[in-house]
């Protein structure tokens, strides 16, 4: 009986915790995906580190019936996303456009990766010249003396 | 002396970007709407529903844009701020009443106060998208000619309208 019960109340909690996002119905196949590519897309400006698909901040709703209405009316996805950036500015985008003020963004992870390699590189470099052998004789003498001394004092 | 010269140019190099970093406000996104005409909008207004503003009603004043709803909290903290400012006389306020409901962004001023000009009502909050607005409260400065002079986002204080926002409203008064 409990476990009936148990699993009424599964029933009747279980939906509720996906009706946070909202249902929209597409006319065909094609504007959902435009849709569905948007949200991913566009960045939530609220919660800044969430796209448009997985937040749930107030503007980011308001933001997804805006693009679902632009989708619906048969609007390109460069037309929503043209909108998007006039009024949000670039930042609204995941993927900000390769332009003079986002350059350092583009170009910086591959400099500091240049400059990692190229440290790394020096570094082994220099262990590998620590250890070359040595051609001097004397140098080879003392280090055979010692070796002997070394084996004579194990034995 | 030489072996620790380059662990402390990158530890100064990685302190400084962090510094800069510290300073920066991630939440203050650039306004792509400064230097460019502010959006056209034709709203009812809060006090009188059958009346309309616009932000073509403003021409050829300087004026503020206060967006602002009952349920902000941040919208209280610079309300007193908003209220000392107009009461200057020096620059009229806009509100742009956001997603709010009437009777509670009507009860709100009566409580505190009254700074606006007149409110617009944003009840969906589509004016607010096309004024690029991501969270309340945001003070926008237009000039004479309709033009987006400043955003400032976040509650105004007494540094930013000191500072920054009255010297703009005297110079762009200055310019006309």
């Amino acid at each position: 009986m409990t476990r009936a019960w148990l699993l009424a109340l599964l029933l009747a909690v279980g939906p509720s915790a996906y009706a946070v996002i909202e249902t929209y119905t597409f006319d065909t196949p094609e504007q959902e995906r435009t849709y569905k590519h948007l949200i991913d897309e566009l960045r939530c400006l609220v919660c800044q580190n969430q796209n448009l698909a997985d937040s749930n901040a107030e503007l980011a709703q308001d933001l997804r019936r805006k693009t679902y209405e632009m989708v619906k009316a048969g609007r390109s996805s460069q037309e929503i996303v043209d909108y998007m950036v006039q009024r949000y500015g670039d930042f609204v985008l995941y993927r900000p456009p390769l332009k003079g003020t986002t350059m350092a963004l583009w170009v910086g992870p591959f400099l500091i990766l240049a400059v990692g390699v190229t440290v790394l590189i020096r570094v082994i470099a220099r262990r590998r010249s620590d250890t070359t052998e040595t051609d001097d004789a004397a140098e080879l003498a003392r280090v055979e003396r010692l070796l002997a001394a070394d084996k004579d004092r194990k034995a | 002396m030489k072996k620790y010269a380059l662990p402390l140019i990158v530890f100064l190099v990685i302190a400084g970007f962090l510094a800069i970093g510290l300073r920066l406000d991630p939440r203050e996104v650039p306004s792509p709407f400064i230097g460019k005409p502010a959006p056209p909008f034709t709203l009812p207004q809060l006090h009188k529903p059958d009346a309309t503003i616009s932000p073509a009603d403003m021409t050829g004043q300087v004026w503020l844009l206060n967006v602002w709803a009952s349920w902000c909290v941040s919208c209280r903290a610079e309300h007193e701020v908003v209220t000392r400012l107009a009461a200057t006389g020096e620059v009229p306020i806009v509100g742009l009443n956001y997603k709010d409901e009437r009777d509670a962004a009507l009860g709100w001023l009566r409580r505190l106060g009254d700074p606006y000009e007149a409110s617009a009502v944003d009840a969906k909050g589509d004016v607010g998208i096309d004024w690029g607005v991501y969270g309340v409260p945001e003070t926008f400065v237009i000039d004479q000619r309709g033009i987006v002079q400043h955003k400032h986002i976040g509650p105004i204080t007494d540094k930013s309208v000191n500072e920054t926002i009255m010297p703009l409203v005297r110079r762009l008064k200055g310019a006309s």
